[in-house]
C-alpha cells in the first residue's frame, strides 16, 4: 500500500480496467469513474478482491461538461486526496455516419476531445496546486496522421496529444508528470469484431507499458513499442503519395 | 453482432472445427444484449438463432461452440464479487479461470477444491461439463462445492439455482453442457491449505493388477491420487505405470527456506508451441521412448512440489494442443463401474497396444462414491476407473473410438461429454440413458424452443 490514489476515468474500457488491476497490484489505492453504475460497483470489488485495494466509485458523463467540476469535487471530497489520474474516455464512433451526420461527428470529438479537456481542466490545476502526481492520458496512433477511414476519431485524439503536450509543457515546472499514450490495435470491445485489425495487443500488455512509464515518468509512450516506427513511417509518406493510398 | 462474419471455432482439440457467429459482452447488460440478438429471448422470433456460452475454450471436442449460431465468449465477464475469508464463500462471475482463482487466493491461504488438468478452464464451463481432479475418491466433483449460481435463461430471465431453490434446474445445469441456460454469477466454497506445496510420491506398478492394487492400497489416505500409464505395454506388463499420491503440504511438511513462504505464488512462465508441429512427429517410437523414460525415472521417490508443476505440467507449454499437427487431435475419456473396471480396461489398453496406438497421456484415475446425487444430470462420474488416452486425428480413428465406445457400452460405462467428439446419438443414450430422459424434461420446461444448442448437441441430437 502507498496510500496513492489514482483516478480512473472511463474506468469501464479495456485499458482502463487492466490498468487500473495492475495500479491496484502496485499498491495504488483507485477511485473508478464511469456511467455504468453496477459495473462500476462490480469493478471496484474485483479489484478490492483481488489486490486488498482502497477502491471507491462515482459516476460521471463526459458529454457533460457543465458537471465536471462538481464531480472532481465530490471525488476529492471522497477520497481526500488524487495523487494522479488516467483519462481512458473515448469513441471510436462511425467515420461513416460522422461523415453525413454532424451531431455524430461532434459526439465523436466530444467523447475524445472537447470532454477530456473539460475533465482535465480541474485536474491539472488541483495537481499543479499539489506540486506532485501524475496525468496520463489514453491518445491513440490515429491521431499521428488522418486517414480517410476514421479521421473523425483521428482528428480528436491529434487534439487530445496536442492538448496533453501543452499540459505537459505547463506542467512540467510542478513536478507532474504528464504522459501522454498512443495504443496500437487493442483487444477490446472498442475492437472486437472489426474488420482490419493487425498486430492486435491486449489490454494488460497495454496496462504494463503504461505502469513502467508512470515509474519511469516518461512523456510520450507508443504502446507497443513498434506503432512508434509503423508511425513513423506513415508519417514519413509524402503527402501527394500518401492522398493515393487506402488507410 | 450483426453484420458480423462467420468465425472458425473449434475446442483444444482443434477438431471438429465448427463456423459460428462470436459476441464478447463485458457488462451485465451488454450480456443480455447479446442473448437478445440471437433471438433467444425474443418470443416472436425465438430459436431464429442457436446461443451458447462458452469460456475458454478448453473442452476438447465441440462442446463450446454454437453451430452456426452465437457463441457468447464469457472470458471478459470473470470478476470476483465477494469473498467470505472466514468461510472461504466465494461469488464471482463464470468468466472467472481456475488460474484467477488460485492467483488470488493461494496467498491468502485457499485453494480451488476441485482442479483439473488444466488451470486455463472458467467456473461456468467447470460447472457445465462438471468437471472433477484428482481428488474424486475424497471429494466429487466441482459441483459438491458449488452452493448456488443464477442462470439466464431462454426466456430472459435470471433465476436463482440451489439444491434448495429451482433443484431440477440446478442439477440440470450441472453436466448439462451449457445447455440450459447461460450462468451469469456463481457462489463456492474454497478450501483452505497451510502451503501452495504438494508433498507426493511416486509408487511404480509393472502390470495393471498391480496398479489397481496401488490404488486399493494407498488412495485413501491421500487427498490426491493419478497414474500414467504406459499404454504401449503388452501381454504381462499390459498397464503399467506409476501411481502419484498428494496431499497439500502442511507447514511441518516443508523444508525450513519454504516456510517463511508457505503460500508463495508460482511466477507465470509458459512456453508456447508456435507454429503446427508435423503430427509424425508422435509416433509410437517417440511416444514409446516417452512413456519408457517416464516408468523408468519416477520411482519410488517422496517430494515436495509446487501446485502449478503437480497438478498442471501442461500449462507450461502454452497451446501444447499444436504438438498434434494440424489436423487436431482427440481425448478420449470413459468411465467403467467398480466391478467390470479391470476387465474393461485390460481391453481397452490390449485394444491401444494391439494397433500400436499409444497415447501420449495415458492417464487413470478412480472415481469414488460421491458422485452427482441427481438422476436428472448429465454430470460424467459414476464411482470406478477413469480412462483418459489421447489420439492424433487419422483416417481410422473414427472406427477404432466406436469400437472403444462398444467395449465401455457393454461393461456399463460411459464417455466424457466434455471431450467428446466422435459419439453418436445412438451410443451418447445407451451410455447417459436413464438420467437423459430425466434431464430432457427438464430442458423442455426452461428452454422449450431449443435456443441452447451447440455442435455437441446437434450432433448427439441433445434436444
Amino acid at each position: 500500500m502507498n496510500n496513492k490514489t489514482v483516478l480512473i476515468l472511463g474506468a469501464t474500457s479495456g485499458i482502463a480496467k487492466a490498468t487500473a488491476q495492475a495500479l491496484a497490484a502496485k499498491g495504488y489505492g483507485l477511485h473508478l469513474a464511469g456511467r455504468d453504475k453496477s459495473e462500476l460497483e462490480i469493478l471496484s470489488q474485483d479489484l478490492s478482491i483481488r489486490s486488498g485495494a482502497k477502491v471507491s466509485y462515482s459516476l460521471f458523463d463526459v458529454h457533460n461538461v457543465d458537471s465536471h467540476q462538481q464531480f472532481f469535487k465530490d471525488v476529492l471530497a471522497q477520497c481526500g486526496t488524487i495523487y494522479g489520474a488516467l483519462v481512458a474516455v473515448g469513441e471510436l464512433g462511425d467515420q461513416i455516419l460522422a461523415q453525413n451526420d454532424p451531431t455524430h461527428a461532434k459526439r465523436i470529438i466530444d467523447a475524445n476531445f472537447t470532454g477530456v479537456v473539460s475533465l482535465l481542466t480541474p485536474i491539472a490545476n488541483y495537481l499543479e496546486e499539489q506540486r506532485q502526481g501524475f496525468i496520463v492520458g489514453i491518445s491513440s496512433v490515429a491521431g499521428d496522421r488522418g486517414r480517410q477511414s476514421n479521421y473523425l476519431y483521428g482528428s480528436s485524439k491529434a487534439g487530445l496529444s496536442a492538448f496533453l503536450s501543452g499540459l505537459r509543457n505547463r506542467l512540467a515546472k510542478s513536478n507532474v508528470q504528464v504522459l501522454t499514450v498512443k495504443p496500437g490495435f487493442v483487444n477490446t470491445k472498442m475492437t472486437f469484431g472489426k474488420q482490419g485489425m493487425f498486430l492486435v495487443a491486449e489490454p494488460e500488455d497495454i496496462a504494463k507499458g503504461i505502469v513502467a512509464a508512470i515509474e519511469k515518468r516518461q512523456n510520450v509512450i507508443y504502446l507497443p513499442w513498434f506503432w512508434f516506427w509503423i508511425m513513423k513511417i506513415i508519417r514519413s509518406i509524402p503527402e501527394p503519395i500518401f492522398i493515393r493510398m487506402k488507410m | 453482432m450483426a453484420g458480423q462474419d462467420s468465425t472458425s471455432l473449434s475446442g483444444w482439440g482443434r477438431y471438429p472445427s465448427v463456423d459460428t457467429f462470436i459476441d464478447r459482452p463485458e457488462s451485465r447488460a451488454s450480456l443480455l444484449q447479446a442473448v437478445q440478438n440471437s433471438g433467444g429471448t425474443n418470443s416472436s422470433g425465438a430459436g431464429s438463432g442457436d446461443l451458447l456460452a462458452r469460456g475458454k475454450g478448453r473442452s476438447y471436442g465441440d462442446a463450446a461452440e454454437a453451430a452456426c449460431g452465437q457463441t457468447v465468449l464469457m472470458e471478459k465477464l470473470n470478476r470476483f464479487m465477494a469473498f467470505d475469508s472466514e468461510t472461504g464463500l466465494l461469488r464471482l462471475e463464470p468468466g472467472v479461470t481456475i488460474a484467477e482463482i488460485l492467483q488470488t487466493f493461494i496467498p491468502k491461504g485457499w485453494f480451488s477444491p476441485v482442479v483439473p488438468g488444466t488451470k486455463f478452464v472458467t467456473v461456468g464451463g467447470a460447472i457445465a461439463a462438471d468437471i472433477h481432479g484428482k481428488n474424486h475418491h475424497r471429494d466429487g466433483s466441482f459441483s459438491n462445492f458449488v452452493t448456488r449460481f443464477w442462470l439466464l435463461t431462454a426466456a430472459g430471465e435470471i433465476i436463482e439455482c440451489s439444491r434448495i431453490q429451482n433443484a431440477d434446474i440446478f442439477w440440470a445445469t450441472i453436466g448439462g453442457m451449457g445447455l440450459t441456460g447461460i450462468i451469469v454469477e456463481a457462489e463456492l466454497t474454497l478450501s483452505p491449505i497451510e502451503s501452495s506445496y504438494i508433498s507426493y510420491k511416486s509408487i511404480r506398478a509393472d502390470n495393471l493388477t498391480e496398479l489397481m492394487g496401488l490404488f486399493d492400497q494407498h488412495e485413501e489416505r491421500h487427498h490426491y491420487s493419478v497414474a500414467w500409464i504406459d499404454c504401449l505395454a503388452q501381454k504381462n506388463s499390459l498397464g503399467r505405470g506409476v501411481l502419484l499420491l498428494g496431499d497439500h503440504a502442511k507447514l511441518t511438511d516443508l523444508p525450513e527456506q519454504l516456510k517463511n513462504h508457505p503460500l508463495t505464488l508460482k511466477p507465470d512462465k509458459q512456453v508456447t508451441v508456435p507454429f503446427d508441429m508435423p503430427s509424425s512427429l508422435l509416433n509410437r517410437y517417440t511416444m514409446s521412448t516417452f512413456n519408457s523414460l517416464f516408468y523408468a525415472v519416477k520411482t519410488n521417490q517422496e517430494k515436495i512440489a509446487d501446485y502449478d508443476s503437480y497438478f498442471f505440467p501442461l500449462d507450461a507449454i502454452g497451446s501444447w494442443n499444436r504438438m498434434y499437427g494440424k489436423a487436431g487431435f482427440i481425448q478420449y475419456q470413459c468411465v467403467i463401474p467398480p466391478a467390470a473396471s479391470k476387465q474393461a480396461l485390460t481391453e481397452i489398453l490390449n485394444a491401444c497396444s494391439q494397433k500400436g496406438w499409444g497415447s501420449f497421456l495415458a492417464v487413470l484415475k478412480r472415481f469414488g462414491s460421491k458422485t452427482c446425487p441427481s438422476n436428472t444430470s448429465l454430470s460424467f462420474p459414476i464411482a470406478g476407473y477413469t480412462l483418459t488416452l489421447d489420439f492424433p486425428v487419422k483416417a481410422s480413428l473414427i472406427e477404432f473410438t466406436r469400437k472403444l465406445d462398444e467395449l465401455v457400452i457393454s461393461h456399463g460405462g460411459r464417455v466424457y461429454l466434455a471431450k467428446d467428439a466422435c459419439l453418436t446419438p445412438e451410443t451418447f443414450r445407451t451410455m447417459y440413458n436413464a438420467n437423459f430422459e430425466n434431464w430432457r424434461q427438464i430442458k423442455h420446461k426452461i428452454d422449450p424452443d431449443n435456443v441452447f444448442r451447440s455442435a455437441l448437441s446437434q450432433r448427439l441430437e441433445i434436444n
